[in-house]
């Protein structure tokens, strides 16, 4: 038992994955684990094919093919269009109504399908992560990426549809990527937390359809978040993605309504979502071969 | 610096799974390890029932792995073997990171591959092409060294003309040796198989087994997981038998294996519950007997006796592709024969049916050597997949019994060498 004792404790100096002269040191992880970012350079190579996989495989065996990533934006401004801009006449600062969904459609859907399919993506790997050894982190991010492709294509549209409107876009515009990458962390985080969850309890799968619903209409899509006033607007901000909508068309569109506080509280509760949802999948990480 | 040699290093490596009590009654450890897997699942279905008793059930604990201690030196090919459930697969996948241990700590230098399923993360709507790279970056390959061994793949596999073809209309046995092909390819330092010798058709598999022996030469780490003692004992010099998850024995491979063998001894016949019966939801094998001319399960004969070999078999639904078979082999693992009930003219097979089938089989008579030899049954969907590929279930003596020459009997005491000792005509010509 002594020398036992002691081997464990020449190997405990060596870090996990340490490289230094190849040596792997495998040994059960108690609690919270560092996240080791390195992985993700390392493997960088891995998430470029799995992401590179899930957007060849997509739209395979579909009629319409890649043009559902405009369809799917197109036909919700249409119905919002119609419901929320004639009928229920919505204001839409200023900027024609269509334009003004649809822009907020286009981020949104980028976010909503990033969760969905990142929080699924665990569950449908099942058999991989059974049979060989990858940081698990890999497959929601890489899901996360495949989307990119759906958005550039229905952004395409927006760049049309804002030129028949005649809107263009003004220095704003430099701001873009960082509310892109926001959208970004945001759906990292959520579906670091949900593939995790989802893994141990697959009501998450049943359960996701109802928040990303829910989550759209407390979303500043169909209508603007200007409807809201001082605090009560800073305080929506709690809602991630209202800062990311708002933000986005306000870099795009040119809206005078800077955005004020309301984005701080957004990027700070994305941020958030971000990191705790990491460190609990890398948690969780453990169990994941066993349990799924 | 002797201690820089020593590449795979593991100390007191053991593996809990915890299990539910209705399992208590399953034997072998794989079944268990599927129930465990499933039970959050039903944990949470009977709770959307109404039913709290799920969590509770989760007590019972199973050790898959128990204080496995060893060490491989650089370049040394081990082998391991087991019955099902004895914890090999467990181990390859705490070896290749797959599953945390619960206890204990393993050092590995060098990069590791390890194959315990071809063609993992492959699409059947992408290409052959897509699909190499797909696979070989998740078996851990880089691009760049996708680039240089894809001909080699592609020839291996010899599918040459179908790289733009999508996967889904591969024949199965294209898909395997495809998926094969890239595995084959994969040249870390620690190489850790699990029985994927078995897929593809013969000639495919005298190719693989081929291959796995360059790579065991050419100086790498290899840890070899098989049922298939001939492979183990040519491929590898040293083998660990592992037993309820703790090592039973380490050394030379025909020794480890006469010892993991002869703990089969002296059954006459094999019968497995419903629940526990080895195979899949297709098929299943209910027993396997040796008999003899009364139709009396024995487990010693005379070499002139028939020797009659019954297996029972449950068919829920029946497929023009099914084969049920066995491997008669030698103490020492050596495969005497493979036969399969469809090998003759389909006139002369036994017709299969849904529900209980006793198929028998009449081995010559004076036709073995003396011996000890086993029954290994296999059952497959032909170039589909491998419904069942069993180490040794039941064993049987022969004591020789044939010679009506008065030389042979004269000889009878003697040895004569040889697996099989048929009397076989002679003539002047």
């Amino acid at each position: 038992m002594n020398i036992k004792g002691n081997k464990i404790d020449i190997a405990d100096k060596l870090p996990i994955g340490s490289n230094q002269k190849g040596a792997v040191v495998i040994k059960p992880s108690k609690g919270w684990v560092p996240l080791r970012l390195k992985d993700f350079w390392e493997y960088r190579e891995l998430i470029y094919f799995l992401t590179w996989r899930d957007i060849k495989v997509r739209y395979k065996q579909t009629i319409l093919g890649v043009s559902w990533a405009i369809l799917q934006p197109l036909f919700a401004m249409v119905v919002f269009s119609l419901f929320f801009g004639r009928l229920a006449g919505v204001p839409s600062d200023n900027i024609p109504y269509p334009v003004f969904s649809y822009s907020g459609m286009v981020i949104w859907l980028f976010f909503a399908n990033g969760v969905t399919l990142s929080s699924n993506s665990m569950v449908e790997a099942a058999n991989t992560i059974k049979k060989v050894y990858f940081p698990r982190m890999v497959i929601p991010i890489s899901s996360i990426f495949s989307g990119v492709v759906d958005f550039f294509l229905a952004f395409i549209v927006l760049i049309i549809m804002m030129a028949i409107y005649n809107i263009w876009p003004r220095l704003n515009i430099l701001w873009l990527p960082l509310f892109l990458l926001l959208a970004m962390v945001t759906a990292l985080g959520v579906g670091f937390w949900f593939s995790a969850m989802n893994v141990m309890f697959r009501d998450i799968r049943y359960a996701i359809p109802f928040l990303i619903q829910a989550w759209l209409f407390a979303t500043p899509i169909a209508y603007p978040s200007s409807l809201l006033k001082g605090a009560w607007k800073t305080m929506y901000g709690i809602n991630p993605m209202a800062g990311v909508v708002d933000g986005f068309r306000w870099a795009l569109l040119g809206l005078d309504t800077k955005p004020g506080p309301m984005i701080a509280v957004s990027a700070s509760v994305s941020v958030t979502l971000l990191i705790t949802g990491a460190y609990f999948f890398k948690r969780m990480e453990k169990v994941f071969a066993d349990v799924i | 610096m002797a201690e820089n040699h020593i590449v795979i290093e593991a100390e007191g490596i053991s593996k809990r799974y915890k299990i539910g009590e209705q399992q208590a009654q399953y034997r072998t450890i794989r079944e268990s390890i599927s129930r465990a897997a499933k039970a959050p699942l039903v944990r949470t279905a009977a709770l959307l029932r109404g039913e709290a008793y799920g969590a509770a059930n989760l007590r019972k604990e199973i050790w898959a792995l128990k204080d496995v201690s060893f060490q491989v030196k650089k370049g040394e090919v081990l082998g391991i073997i087991g019955r099902n459930g004895a914890g090999k697969t467990t181990l390859l996948k705490v070896l290749s990171r797959i599953t945390e241990p619960t206890e204990g700590i393993a050092r590995i230098r060098g990069k590791v591959g390890s194959l315990l399923e071809v063609g993992t993360g492959m699409h059947p709507e992408l290409t052959g092409r897509e699909n190499v790279y797909i696979n070989g970056a998740i078996l851990g390959m880089r691009r760049s060294e996708i680039n240089d061994k894809f001909d080699r793949i592609i020839d291996f596999a010899g599918i040459e003309e179908f790289v733009e073809t999508p996967m889904k209309h591969y024949s199965s046995g294209m898909q395997v040796r495809l998926a094969f092909a890239i595995a084959a390819f994969l040249e870390p330092e620690v190489l850790l198989v699990d029985e994927v010798l078995a897929v593809g058709d013969a000639a495919f598999q005298r190719k693989c087994m081929g291959k796995m022996g360059e790579v065991a030469e050419s100086g790498k780490t290899v840890l070899f997981v098989s049922h298939n003692m001939q492979a183990i004992k040519s491929l590898c010099p040293k083998t660990m038998l592992l037993e309820e998850g703790r090592i039973a024995a380490i050394g030379e491979s025909q020794q480890v294996i006469n010892h993991y063998l002869s703990g089969f001894q002296e059954v006459a016949q094999k019968t497995w519950e419903q629940q526990e019966a080895p195979g899949d939801e297709m098929v299943r094998l209910m027993g396997v007997r040796v008999v003899n001319e009364s139709l009396e399960p024995v487990s010693y004969f005379l070499s002139d006796e028939q020797i009659r070999v019954e297996m029972e078999i449950d068919i829920a639904r029946t497929h023009s592709a099914l084969c049920v078979g066995f491997d008669l082999i030698t103490k020492n693992g050596e495969i005497v024969l493979r036969t399969y009930h469809n090998d003759n003219e389909p006139a002369k097979w036994p017709e299969l049916s849904e529900g209980r089938n006793v198929l028998r089989c009449l081995l010559p008579k004076a036709f073995l050597n003396k011996g000890t030899y086993a029954i290994c049954p296999k059952i497959k969907l032909h170039q589909i997949k491998q419904i069942l590929d069993s180490d040794p279930v039941l064993w049987f003596d022969v004591e020789l019994g044939h010679g009506v020459s008065p030389f042979w009997s004269a000889s009878r005491e003697t040895y004569r060498p040889g697996v099989v000792m048929p009397i076989l005509d002679w003539e002047k010509a």
